[in-house]
């Protein structure tokens, strides 16, 4: 049975760790990420949470903690913010390249100095190279959701790389909101528990997890987490029917589309400010102007060919970007702009991924590299590619 | 023939014959030629068995369980960052207990650089909260895979890369501050005794929470003494009274028999047989040598002195 509860942000992100099952929590406190390790504290100190709960010393430790929940193969979770997100970076980079389907929730703060515990994207958007699945949430209820949803997507076979779910410091963590808790019965069908493989840590089976890897097969590595990332896209449009079908609830996909269809100007916007841009389109549509929302529910993976649609039906495209990369503009700018890249012409770009962990380019390699351009060029191929160079198929397969 | 005691756990003298005779740190790794690491490892294969998971922060035995595809461990083992080890070994000690499995060890197998230094903060935190871990700490005293940097490990006078005239400070005392967090089972080893070892390992996997070994690692390449003679250093080590073994079980400190006679200053070996086989120390002056000796001697007062008060 479902019940309505009136919930911060952060007590959703609690209620969906406990709805998910979650064996092992690692956290270490931080404003405004605090109150969500107080009330799992709470679950599991009063018996409502079958789980451990390390409070650890730092939110390195943390996640490293987390790290090693998750490689014995239980559920694991960890909460952070800010300066305790970047403390940790080491070990988020780490979390996904050994392929462990960690959740971890996120509440988007602003970095030092100066001091300031105030919202903004920059923190979590620091993260989007590590190879996490990033999802920002547009209100509690989608946090709760997102929480489950994440652990069906992370622990897919054909994903394994963890997720963040996003939640913008106080507008959604300390606000207060009606959140639909859906039933344990519908929860524990929908999400079982882990499956037991891969890669766990099991006498029976002594595998020997991240050791040194030559320049020989480290770029096939890197190659297979960029795989999972690309059957996430699938999943997560999958997982979320699902959830709708057991919940009645439809958050988005990859995106979520707020009058688009006939729109005119599109605002792309991710995280909580999306509701309030919605409410600026009613308003801006009754003074005249066809505007909708293209709210980026993912940011990584990037949901690049539904942006290049949606943008080349509109004449504008107004981004809000509560982030920025010093010297390089906006960080949803910048990927908005390179997903549309080609469609009003510009040269062919082929972006090539080579040379990871140490694996030579030479002369040869770049004179190829060059050749293999041309080439497409000449058969009329346009707009921008990534290319992963040389890799060695017959260890993919 | 286990017998627990109000303070501390009592088992029968551990032989050759009762180790595992499997092994698991296997042959033909590549470890450099009279490598302590590879030694210690594959000693606590030999005395905590397949049941066992091992977790290996950057340092030499990065390298010693070799490349991918291939792996010379024969025991599950998670690679983990520098300072990361104790708190990913509390992660997997929480994971295997919600899932109800009591009986595996979870074991830290990291050097002094990332135990003392960068590690430090991890093992407080593990340490303080009791997570059931042991942590063994194999102290060559540099860091090394990098080339032979001063560590908080490195002994007063010791050439490191980064210490071209010896070192200025003294060793950082890891076993006492790892003690001043009230676990059950603190030990100090050396490679040259390495039954010792064996035995304070064994002891270490009876206790339930946070369980600390400092293993003393006579490094013949950072340390410049020839590879056949890591054992015979590591014996010098403690019978000059530089590196004394002991226990802290449940708070009692117990010397190791091996040291006994050492309380006599007569029985000691003078530090300079130690030091003078080590190129790492052939550049110290007398005066220096006479420093570490004075060192020495006021170590093992305090020893006696502790000894004293625990009686009366
Ligand atoms: C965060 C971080 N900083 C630095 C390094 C580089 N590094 C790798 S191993 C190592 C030294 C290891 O020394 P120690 O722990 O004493 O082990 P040993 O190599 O002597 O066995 C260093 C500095 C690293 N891997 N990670
Ligand atoms: S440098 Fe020393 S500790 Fe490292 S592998 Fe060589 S002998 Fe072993
Ligand atoms: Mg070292």
């Amino acid at each position: 049975m479902s019940t309505i509860k009136i919930l911060t942000g952060n007590y959703a992100v609690a209620w969906g760790v406990k709805l998910s099952r979650v064996k092992v929590i690692a956290a270490y406190p931080i404003t405004p990420q605090t109150t969500i390790v107080e009330k799992i504290a709470e679950f599991v100190e009063n018996g409502e949470m079958d789980a451990k709960y390390l409070m650890v010393e730092s939110e390195h430790s943390a996640m490293a903690a987390t790290i090693g929940a998750s490689a014995t193969g239980v559920r694991a979770f960890t909460a952070t913010s800010s300066q305790g997100l970047l403390y940790m970076h080491e070990m988020v980079w780490w979390a996904s390249a050994a392929r462990l389907p960690i959740v971890m929730a996120v509440v988007m703060r602003a970095l030092a100095p100066p001091w300031s515990i105030w919202n903004e994207h920059t923190d979590l958007m620091d993260q989007r190279d590590t190879g996490w699945l990033i999802t920002l949430a547009e209100n509690n209820q989608e946090v709760l959701d997102s929480i489950i949803m994440s652990y069906r997507i992370s622990e897919h076979e054909d994903v394994l790389l963890p997720s963040i779910v996003g939640l913008d410091a106080f507008i959604l963590s300390h606000t207060l909101e009606p959140v639909e808790i859906p039933g344990q019965d519908l929860i524990d069908e929908f999400l079982p528990p882990r499956p037991p493989k891969p890669f766990t840590l099991n006498p029976e089976n002594p595998i020997t997890h991240g050791g040194i890897v030559t320049p020989e097969y480290y770029m096939e590595f890197r190659y297979l987490i960029e795989k999972g990332m690309e059957n996430a896209r699938r999943l997560i449009v999958e997982v979320a029917k699902e959830y709708k079908n057991i919940t009645g609830r439809w958050h988005g996909d990859l995106v979520d589309e707020y009058k688009c269809s006939d729109a005119k100007i599109l605002i792309i916007v991710a995280g909580a400010t999306a509701g309030t841009c919605k409410e600026a389109v009613d308003v801006l549509r009754e003074k005249g102007f066809n505007v909708g929302v293209l709210r980026l529910r993912y940011i990584r993976p990037f949901p690049s060919s539904i942006v290049r649609e949606r943008v080349s039906s509109v004449k504008s495209v107004v981004i809000i970007d509560r982030s920025y990369s010093f010297g390089g503009g906006g960080i949803i700018g910048a990927d908005v702009a390179s997903s549309i890249y080609g469609s009003n012409g510009g040269p062919l770009i082929h972006d090539y991924i080579a040379g990871l962990g140490g694996r030579d380019i030479g002369v040869r390699e770049v004179e190829r590299i060059v050749e293999e351009t041309v080439r497409a060029m000449e058969s009329g191929e346009k707009g921008i590619k990534t290319l992963w160079f040389d890799l060695k198929r017959e260890v993919l397969e | 023939m286990v017998r627990s005691e109000k303070r501390g756990v009592r088992i029968m003298p551990l032989r050759v014959m009762d180790l595992d005779k499997e092994e698991y740190v296997l042959p033909g790794n590549p470890s450099c030629p009279g490598c302590p690491a590879s030694l210690g490892l594959r000693m606590l294969g030999k005395v905590l068995g397949p049941k066992t998971v091992l977790v290996i922060p950057a340092s030499c035995s990065s390298i010693i369980q070799g490349v991918y595809p291939k792996s010379s461990i024969k025991l599950p083992l998670l690679n983990i960052a520098f300072a990361a080890a104790a708190s990913t070994a509390a992660g997997i000690a929480a994971g295997f207990e919600a899932q109800g499995k009591s009986d595996i060890n979870v074991v830290v197998w990291a050097g002094d650089g990332g135990t003392v230094d960068i590690g430090v903060q991890a093992i407080s935190g593990a340490a303080e909260r009791g997570d059931n871990i042991i942590y063994v700490c194999y102290d060559n005293e540099a860091y090394m895979n990098t080339g032979i940097q001063r560590s908080g490990a490195t002994p007063f006078g010791a050439w490191t890369t980064t210490t071209w005239t010896g070192k200025k400070r003294w060793k950082k005392d890891m076993p006492s501050i790892v003690v001043a967090h009230k676990v059950p089972y603190v030990a100090t080893a050396s490679i040259g005794y390495i039954m010792d070892f064996a035995e304070k390992l064994r002891k270490a996997s009876k206790y339930k929470g946070f369980k600390y070994i400092h293993l003393l690692a006579p490094c013949p390449v950072g340390w410049r003494f020839p590879p056949n003679k890591t054992i015979h250093i590591g014996r010098l080590a403690v019978r000059t009274g530089l590196w004394p073994l002991y226990e802290v079980e449940q708070g009692v400190f117990k010397l190791s028999p091996i040291c006994m006679p050492l309380l006599k200053k007569e029985n000691r070996i003078p530090v300079i047989e130690y030091l003078k086989l080590q190129g790492r120390f052939k550049h110290l002056r007398e005066e220096d040598v006479r420093r570490i000796q004075e060192e020495v001697d006021e170590l093992w007062d305090n020893i006696r002195r502790k000894l004293e008060d625990a009686r009366c």
